[in-house]
């Protein structure tokens, strides 16, 4: 479980979260809001990536603060550009990449590389260039070395943004074949309709927290 | 930059570090011994490497392609200077280094570059160097090569749609600033998946 306690962020003089208290537990939870609202402070504050000015998170008693590295094995993360995230110049060595820094055995950082690309349909592209990758296989590469890597959660910060409509669907199949729990954070309100929980943010809050039948017509109105 | 080239050759299986010591013994020995007979040998035998690894000529050719203005600037310089031997001599002998380095990097996967250099460098944990940086830095130079490549055509295409082909300034500000705001990301896409350069490698 990740648990937020009175949780506030801001970059210097700017004020970007304030004062959320927050239990995530369900097995796909959407965040949504404006530009500027929040929400990628928010899912970067879930893995450690950024550490609240005020407040605690932790997952699974762990706190972000202390034990980064703890939750961020934990707590995977699949960032909006692929093309940041992908770290090294070869398919499956980028793949590999988080299994090394594991420190698996070198027959098991090949299993799961295999099993990964197999999965995701990147075999074929294995020994490739990242950058020659269209899109959308960037973005199954990024979420395929994410998974590899086995966390309990993965939080995606926009992750079909960049993407065409094919690639999008790729995606969205993608997350919704996760055994892992999935937190994300988008704006592509199609994807989310499926979700058990949306967090629709505006000006550093929650200001609705329900099912996507209820807070994605509201969060619509909101923005209208 | 021409990524690996997936084979079975010997070439290919050649042990990296071997590949990398061969490399900077063959241009040590170059440029210690600068003799013509003994860079045309270096480049006819890298010729015959390539031919056993199964790389074509064109793909070779490829290598020298970027250098190519670079080869014939020297060249020309030195004919000048010194003569068609001498002319002769520099262009054999930084084709056959730059053939060769190629051919390094064709048939090694960068995974194994970067560990037999994170290994071969372990000797200088003592004096402060940390041999898995410098590993993971190489390997973020050869993968955003070509990110930049595109990064910097993107802004020049903006750029020329307002009129700005000529301006150094107006292509270079938002290239900048863009690389350096990827940097923040990479940054932190490295951390989101576990590294650790005190437990890394080598």
């Amino acid at each position: 479980m990740i648990e937020i306690r009175h949780v506030g962020h801001a970059f210097g003089e700017r004020t970007v979260l304030r004062d959320l208290s927050l239990d995530l537990t369900e097995r796909r939870i959407a965040v949504v809001g404006g530009n500027g609202s929040g929400k990628s402070t928010f899912a970067r504050l879930l893995n450690g990536l950024l550490v609240p000015t005020r407040g605690t998170v932790r997952v699974d008693g762990l706190d972000t603060r202390r034990d980064g590295r703890a939750v961020r094995r934990k707590v995977g993360f699949v960032f909006q550009n692929p093309d940041n995230q992908i770290v090294l110049p070869v398919v499956a060595e980028d793949l590999a990449f988080g299994l090394k820094n594991l420190g698996l055995p070198k027959d098991e950082i090949a299993r799961r590389t295999d099993e990964a690309l197999r999965r995701y349909g990147l075999h074929d592209v294995a020994d490739h260039p990242a950058h020659l990758l269209s899109g959308g296989q960037k973005q199954l590469l990024a979420i395929a070395g994410v998974l590899a890597m086995a966390p309990d959660v993965i939080v995606f910060d926009e992750p079909t943004t960049l993407l065409d409509l094919r690639n999008k669907r790729r995606i969205a199949q993608a997350i919704d074949g996760l055994a892992q729990r999935a937190i994300v954070v988008s704006h592509d309100l199609d994807l989310l309709e499926a979700f058990d929980r949306v967090l629709v943010f505006e000006d550093g809050r929650v200001v609705i927290d329900d099912k996507p039948a209820v807070a994605l017509p509201a969060y619509v109105a909101m923005m209208s | 930059m021409t990524p690996y080239l997936p084979g079975e050759s010997p070439v290919h299986r050649c042990p990296p570090g071997a590949k990398i010591l061969a490399l900077v013994a063959v241009g040590t020995a170059l440029f210690a011994l600068p003799r013509l007979d003994l860079a045309l040998a270096a480049l006819a035998a890298t010729g015959l490497l390539y031919g056993l690894a199964g790389i074509t000529a064109r793909l070779a050719l490829a290598q020298l392609r970027p250098l190519a203005w670079i080869l014939v600037v020297l060249v020309l310089v030195q004919l000048a200077l010194d003569g068609w031997l001498s002319a002769m001599l520099v262009a054999a002998r930084l084709a056959a280094l730059v053939l060769l380095a190629g051919l390094v990097t064709l048939t090694t996967r960068s995974a194994d570059l970067i560990e037999a250099l994170q290994n071969g460098l372990a000797w200088l944990k003592p004096l402060g160097v940390n041999p898995a940086k410098v590993g993971l830095a190489i390997a973020l130079t050869l993968r955003f090569i070509p990110v930049l490549a595109a990064i910097t055509a993107e802004v020049r295409e903006a750029q020329r749609a307002r009129g700005l082909e000529r301006s150094l300034v107006a292509l270079t500000v938002p290239v900048v600033v863009r690389m350096l705001k990827m940097s923040d990301d990479i940054a932190a896409a490295i951390d989101a998946r576990s590294y650790d350069p005190d437990q890394a490698g080598g």
